[in-house]
């Protein structure tokens, strides 16, 4: 029987939708021209401009301080929270479940309404410091939820078996239980990182003066107009966040 | 030999389950010794007491002459061969044999020897560097064993090692953890609900049921004496026979009436007395079936019956006899099979005899002992 040519058809008219945007975006981003509809020559000026740009600068050192102390601390958190998650079962934890996992499904704009609400009402200054706690409020459960799934994997006998070998309790956890949900905890790390980095609607509620992100810089730049731009740094970031998936995955095929 | 692992009197209870009731035994140095029993009796629960994972609700748990009962398992000479292994997985085989002398501090170089050596014991020089899921399940079990064995256990804890293996593996792996236990002459704590694995390598057995020890002995005695219709019921294959004891002869013998057999007479385990409730017990094996009535022999019980099944099994042949309202199993060796006489079949009229001396009494103490109806004989395994 011939095989059916639809299957392959369908998958090429989706891949061409995905993607199409982004490509010519990236070849856009190497346009001479301002404008995206005329091809001006290959040129490198809008990342020379971007380079130059020093609220992009400005904003890009935001973004990661965030991320990464966001995710130092979601992921110590998360952690902390799978282990109480995995290993208490009295009725509480029902409660302890459903307030990890209500700020997966939490429309964000109603996650950075509230939490703007709550900043105004304690009269906390809007900056980085609100951004990197609502980022830590939503990342800590993707962590959790990544590294609970982890543990209920977990061979709770290995742990047994290292006692009755002589480790004590630091000795195990730190020798068996540990690396075998590292993978775990890496990967909600990276997962972390990777929402804090462009998130943008729950930023853009609780952000003050001179707490940009790259996101909300990039929102500012659309509106006052230098696409060109915006295609180089996206066009970058791209590039940076296909790395850092490449790399989470080597580790993980190395860890496990 | 003095007393080496000793239980005294210990109690554990989960919730409403008493998992074990007042349990003593004593454990010899070097010797292998076995909990056998049935899933649910407490052998398991014994060895977690053993080495340090359940603490007993009362009762002491003493390794020679020392009470180990509150020290915890990491500080306690004993070590445990897991029923699943429980290999560390991201671990090679080597650092997992390795384990316990690296959290002990021992120096490198002398780590390397200690290993080496091991491996080289449990036949798995050539798959050091390979981690757990390269290796079978035999492999397995060996890197389990020498990673308990490097750390020179007073005790080796075995809870039901062989359980994941297959038939033809687990046999191979009875006599390796025979020479093994020759060769390093630890004492071995055994658990495992396998009569044939019990029997094959102990030295001693102990047979429980409910949280209850209820015999101790060799296997020859757990076998051919047990003291319980427990023991004779889950070891091996037991004819049951409702009966009382109508007279006492001498010191050594007892005649029995039991319904539907001419009086029956059976060696006295212990003294009776007339009147006595008891179960005769009767091992198929140790029944002859003949078509003719065999000689007399005042020793010797016969009873007619006629024969409902006969099971060929290649090495021995199982006939099931009614007698009255018994139905007896009964094995037969083959030596020269069919040439000696003409086979006996089904529908046959037969004379069952067995020697005073191999039937035994057990006390017909409870209610419980209804429940051996579970454990007869079936027509095959």
């Amino acid at each position: 029987m011939k095989r059916s040519r639809i299957p392959l058809i369908v998958a090429v008219i989706c891949f061409v939708f995905l993607y199409l945007p982004i490509i010519v975006l990236v070849i856009n981003s190497f346009n001479g021209s301002r404008f995206g509809s005329v091809w001006g020559g290959f040129s490198l000026k809008w990342y020379a401009r971007l380079f130059s740009d020093r609220e992009v600068w400005f904003s890009l050192r935001n973004t990661l301080i965030i991320a990464v102390s966001a995710t130092a601390l979601s992921v110590v958190l998360g952690t902390l929270a799978a282990f109480a998650l995995h290993r208490y079962k009295t009725r509480l934890q029902v409660l302890h479940y459903t307030l990890i996992y209500t700020p997966l499904v939490v429309p964000d704009i109603l996650m950075g309404m509230s939490l703007l609400l709550l900043f105004v009402s304690v009269a906390m200054p809007l900056g980085l410091f609100t951004i990197l706690l609502a980022h830590v409020t939503f990342c800590i459960s993707y962590v959790a939820m990544v590294v609970l799934a982890r543990l209920q994997d977990f061979d709770w006998s290995l742990m047994m078996a290292a006692s009755d070998l002589g480790a004590g309790p630091w000795t195990s956890f730190r020798r068996v239980l540990l690396p075998l949900i590292m993978p775990g905890i890496v990967s909600g790390g990276l997962l972390a990182f990777t929402l804090s980095l462009d998130d943008f609607v729950i930023t853009f509620f609780v952000a003050g003066p001179g707490s940009a992100t790259l996101p909300i810089q990039i929102y500012s730049m659309i509106r006052h107009g230098s696409p060109p731009m915006i295609n180089a740094l996206s066009t970058l970031l791209l590039v940076f966040t296909f790395t850092m998936v490449w790399t989470s995955q080597r580790l993980m095929r190395r860890t496990t | 030999m003095e007393e080496f692992l000793v239980f005294d009197k210990v109690s554990k209870s989960f919730g409403d389950v008493q998992a074990l009731k007042n349990v003593s035994l004593s454990v010899k140095k070097g010797e292998i010794f076995s909990l056998l029993g049935p899933s649910g009796c407490g052998k398991t629960t014994l060895l977690r007491v053993a080495a340090g994972f359940e603490r007993p609700d009362s009762g002491r748990v003493y390794l020679d002459g020392e009470d180990i009962t509150d020290i915890p398992p990491n500080r306690r000479k004993v070590n445990t061969i897991f029923q699943n292994y429980a290999l560390f997985p991201h671990m090679s085989v080597w650092e997992n044999i390795a384990f316990g002398l690296k959290v002990a501090g021992m120096p490198g170089a002398r780590i390397t020897e200690e290993v080496n050596r091991m491996l080289a014991l449990v036949h798995m020089e050539d798959q050091a560097r390979k981690k757990p899921d390269q290796i079978s399940g035999g492999q397995k079990q060996r890197v389990a064993i020498a990673r308990a064995l490097i750390n020179k256990p007073r005790v080796l804890l075995l809870d039901e090692p062989l359980a994941a293996l297959d038939l033809k593996l687990r046999q191979r792996m009875i006599i390796e953890l025979d020479s093994i236990h020759d060769e390093v002459g630890i004492t071995f704590l055994f658990v495992t609900h396998d009569q044939g694995e019990a029997m094959s390598l102990s030295d001693q057995i102990a047979v429980m049921n409910e949280g209850n020890v209820e015999q101790v002995g060799t296997p020859v005695q757990i076998y051919e004496a047990p003291v319980s219709s427990f023991s004779a019921a889950f070891i091996g294959d037991a004819n049951f026979f409702e009966g009382m004891v109508s007279r006492v002869e001498g010191a050594d013998y007892s005649r029995l009436s039991i319904e539907g057999f001419p009086e029956v007479l059976c060696f006295n385990d212990q003294p009776r007395s007339q009147g006595d409730l008891v179960y005769l017990s009767v091992r198929p094996e140790k029944v002859r079936i003949s078509r003719d009535r065999p000689r007399d022999d005042e020793r010797v019980n016969m009873v007619e019956g006629a024969v409902e099944d006969v099971i060929y099994l290649g090495s021995h042949t199982r006939y099931w006899v009614r007698v009255d309202q018994y139905r007896l199993a009964v094995t037969r060796q083959h030596q020269r099979f069919q040439l000696d006489e003409k086979p006996v079949t089904w529908g046959d009229s037969v004379w069952l005899s067995w020697h005073a001396d191999d039937g035994f009494m057990l006390q017909r103490y409870e209610e419980k002992d209804e429940d051996l109806l579970a454990f007869l004989p079936e027509g095959e395994e």
